[in-house]
């Protein structure tokens, strides 16, 4: 039939069609990242220039300011610090109750488990008053470690949640098993149950980290110095100089360390989704 | 041996949910208490005034263009980014060369960092320099210099606001539409072909329908993500021009951390409450079907 088959060509056409114009909406702020970061000031800031095109020869000069003249570096170490720490203090404290949610506690697990996943839900601008105050009676304002204390707060939850369901799905016989052949509960957990969940366990480790890059709010709140910043809140907030951008350098940074938090992301994203919609699909 | 397991299970437990007590259940109460003190920076000790600090807030004009601003940002951007999700996840479901790369594309708007998204969008949307001005000077819409001020007027930083969080919301959104989508058994819109049912008809009467519970999921978690956040607004905006793009969250982060007063934002930041009661009621009502299925 060749009405069928144009009436299938037109369908598809308008699919790609779709799809393209979504591309270029979502992504055009990265592409847009990286002709700043490449741009000769004087191209960039005159407004008669075409804009999308390099009217001067591309250079180099922003990522040199970025990296010799600001703390760009700086704020990379500390997330990357506050990221790993956070990941390790998320782990002790989620990998066993999720554990003992999904197979100890009967029926019961699965409404803590929900009630736990539910105080993921309380947003950090409800929470940032009262904790800007806890955090400076600990003596810990303008350090990294505010964040290291109190970004589990939020990672745990979500993670307790997600290694939940990797546990469920684990057969019960395979630990009973084992304590038969002598090993404690504890041990069938450590031995047993943790080097069979570790794709769910790279998960945590996953997003737990990303999570910790992509916080704004409670930076902000905590850390005004500009060398214990993290790069969320650095780079928007301490690359501007009193009214002055630095747009490619600025762009630029953006960009760099965008990318690979995207990449990483991205990897594990339909598992994080998974968390969230448990229940509505079958 | 039973009784044993149980005392082993609480013991593995108990301490995620203490340290969740304590720098979230803590803190609530704290926000609750603070809302009906006179607490500010550097002042020690808890001196109640009741409903002072609502009695003020309620008053002031910055705080009700922020109530209303979080309204018209939190529904306008769900509609959008609804919309705007359904239709990518139909165009994404099937396979096609080169998917996992136009996905990742498509993606990056949820998984990078908002705040570094945002600066993004400042730079589209500057006053001078701006892209979109470029293309509409060019296109002869306006004349060189004539083109307003993305940030700089109210209705238009509204709708910038709303478009950069929309953008950001899209994506993850899409995700969840395309898990309800193939968890829906290929055999029922096969069926529905057969009968004679053209696209427009199976999307409509079929499909939609059943991905009411996942398209619920979307919109609850869209509400909260949207409602609370303050991210896109402080970096764009930072509430202004004249409050005009001003949130509840932002306005909270305003008076209570950079204008010292504790108390005013706590209670400013509990407006939130009421609607993450009614979505956290929502997920646990839609939990507990689940659990009965």
């Amino acid at each position: 039939m060749p009405g069928g088959d144009g009436r299938k060509f037109g369908t598809e056409a308008l699919r790609y069609a779709v799809l393209a114009v979504f591309v270029v909406l979502l992504a055009f702020p990265f592409y847009w990242m990286v002709v700043a970061t490449f741009k000769q000031n004087i191209d960039l800031y005159n407004v008669e220039n075409n804009p999308f095109i390099f009217n001067l020869p591309p250079t180099l000069d922003h990522l040199r300011l970025l990296f010799n003249e600001t703390r760009y570096v700086r704020w990379l170490g500390n997330t990357a610090l506050v990221g790993v720490l956070v990941v390790f203090i998320t782990l002790v404290f989620s990998l066993p109750a999720a554990y003992a949610l999904a197979r100890l506690t009967g029926p019961w697990g699965q409404r803590i488990g929900i009630a736990i996943f539910l105080t993921y839900l309380i947003p950090p601008t409800l929470l940032f008053i009262p904790l800007s105050r806890i955090v400076a009676g600990l003596g810990l304002q303008d350090t990294i470690w505010s964040l290291v204390l109190v970004y589990p707060s939020f990672t745990i939850p979500f993670s307790v949640w997600l290694l939940m369901g990797f546990f469920k799905s684990i057969p019960k016989e395979l630990e009973d098993a084992a304590m038969v052949d002598g090993l404690t509960r504890f041990g069938a957990f450590f031995r047993l149950v943790v080097p069979i969940s570790i794709s769910g366990i790279l998960t945590v480790v996953i997003f737990t980290f990303t999570l910790v890059t992509q916080e704004f709010v409670y930076a902000l709140t905590f850390i005004s110095p500009e060398s214990q910043q993290m790069v969320g809140v650095g780079i928007p907030i301490f690359l501007v100089r009193g009214d002055v951008y630095f747009w490619g350098s600025l762009m630029a940074a953006c960009l760099m360390t965008s990318l690979p938090i995207a990449l990483l992301y991205n990897l594990f994203l339909d598992r994080f989704i998974a968390g969230f919609t448990v229940g509505a699909i079958k | 041996m039973a009784v044993d397991d149980r005392k082993v299970g609480v013991f593995m437990f108990l301490p995620a949910v203490a340290y969740i007590a304590l720098l979230i259940g803590v803190p609530l109460i704290l926000a609750v208490l603070y809302a009906f003190s006179d607490a500010r920076i550097g002042t020690v000790g808890f001196h109640f005034v009741g409903l002072e600090n609502f009695r003020s807030i309620l008053q002031s004009p910055s705080f009700r263009a922020a109530l209303r601003n979080s309204v018209v940002f939190t529904v306008s951007a769900q509609i959008i980014v609804i919309v705007a999700s359904s239709i990518l996840s139909i165009a994404l479901e099937a396979p096609f060369p080169g998917r996992w790369f136009v996905r990742f594309l498509i993606l990056l708007p949820w998984v990078a960092p908002i705040s570094l998204g945002a600066i993004g969008w400042k730079w589209i949307l500057d006053s001078i320099y701006s892209v979109i001005t470029w293309v509409l000077v060019w296109a002869h819409v306006f004349k060189p210099y004539g083109a307003p001020m993305w940030l700089g007027e109210p209705t238009l930083a509204m709708a910038s606001v709303v478009l950069v969080h929309s953008w950001r919301l899209i994506p993850f959104s899409t995700v969840i539409m395309l898990a309800g989508r193939t968890s829906i058994p290929k055999e029922i819109p096969e069926a529905a072909a057969i009968d004679g049912a053209g696209f427009w008809r199976t999307e409509f009467l079929i499909n939609i329908p059943m991905m009411m519970p996942i398209i619920s999921v979307a919109v609850l978690f869209g509400t909260i993500f949207t409602f609370t956040d303050m991210t896109v607004v402080y970096i764009l905006t930072a509430g202004g021009p004249y409050d005009s793009t001003q949130v509840v969250p932002s306005l909270a982060f305003a008076t209570g951390i950079q204008g010292s007063d504790l108390a005013a934002g706590a209670a400013i930041s509990l407006f939130l409450v009421p609607v993450l009661v009614l979505i956290a009621y929502f997920m646990l009502r839609a939990a507990h079907r689940a659990e009965v299925a």
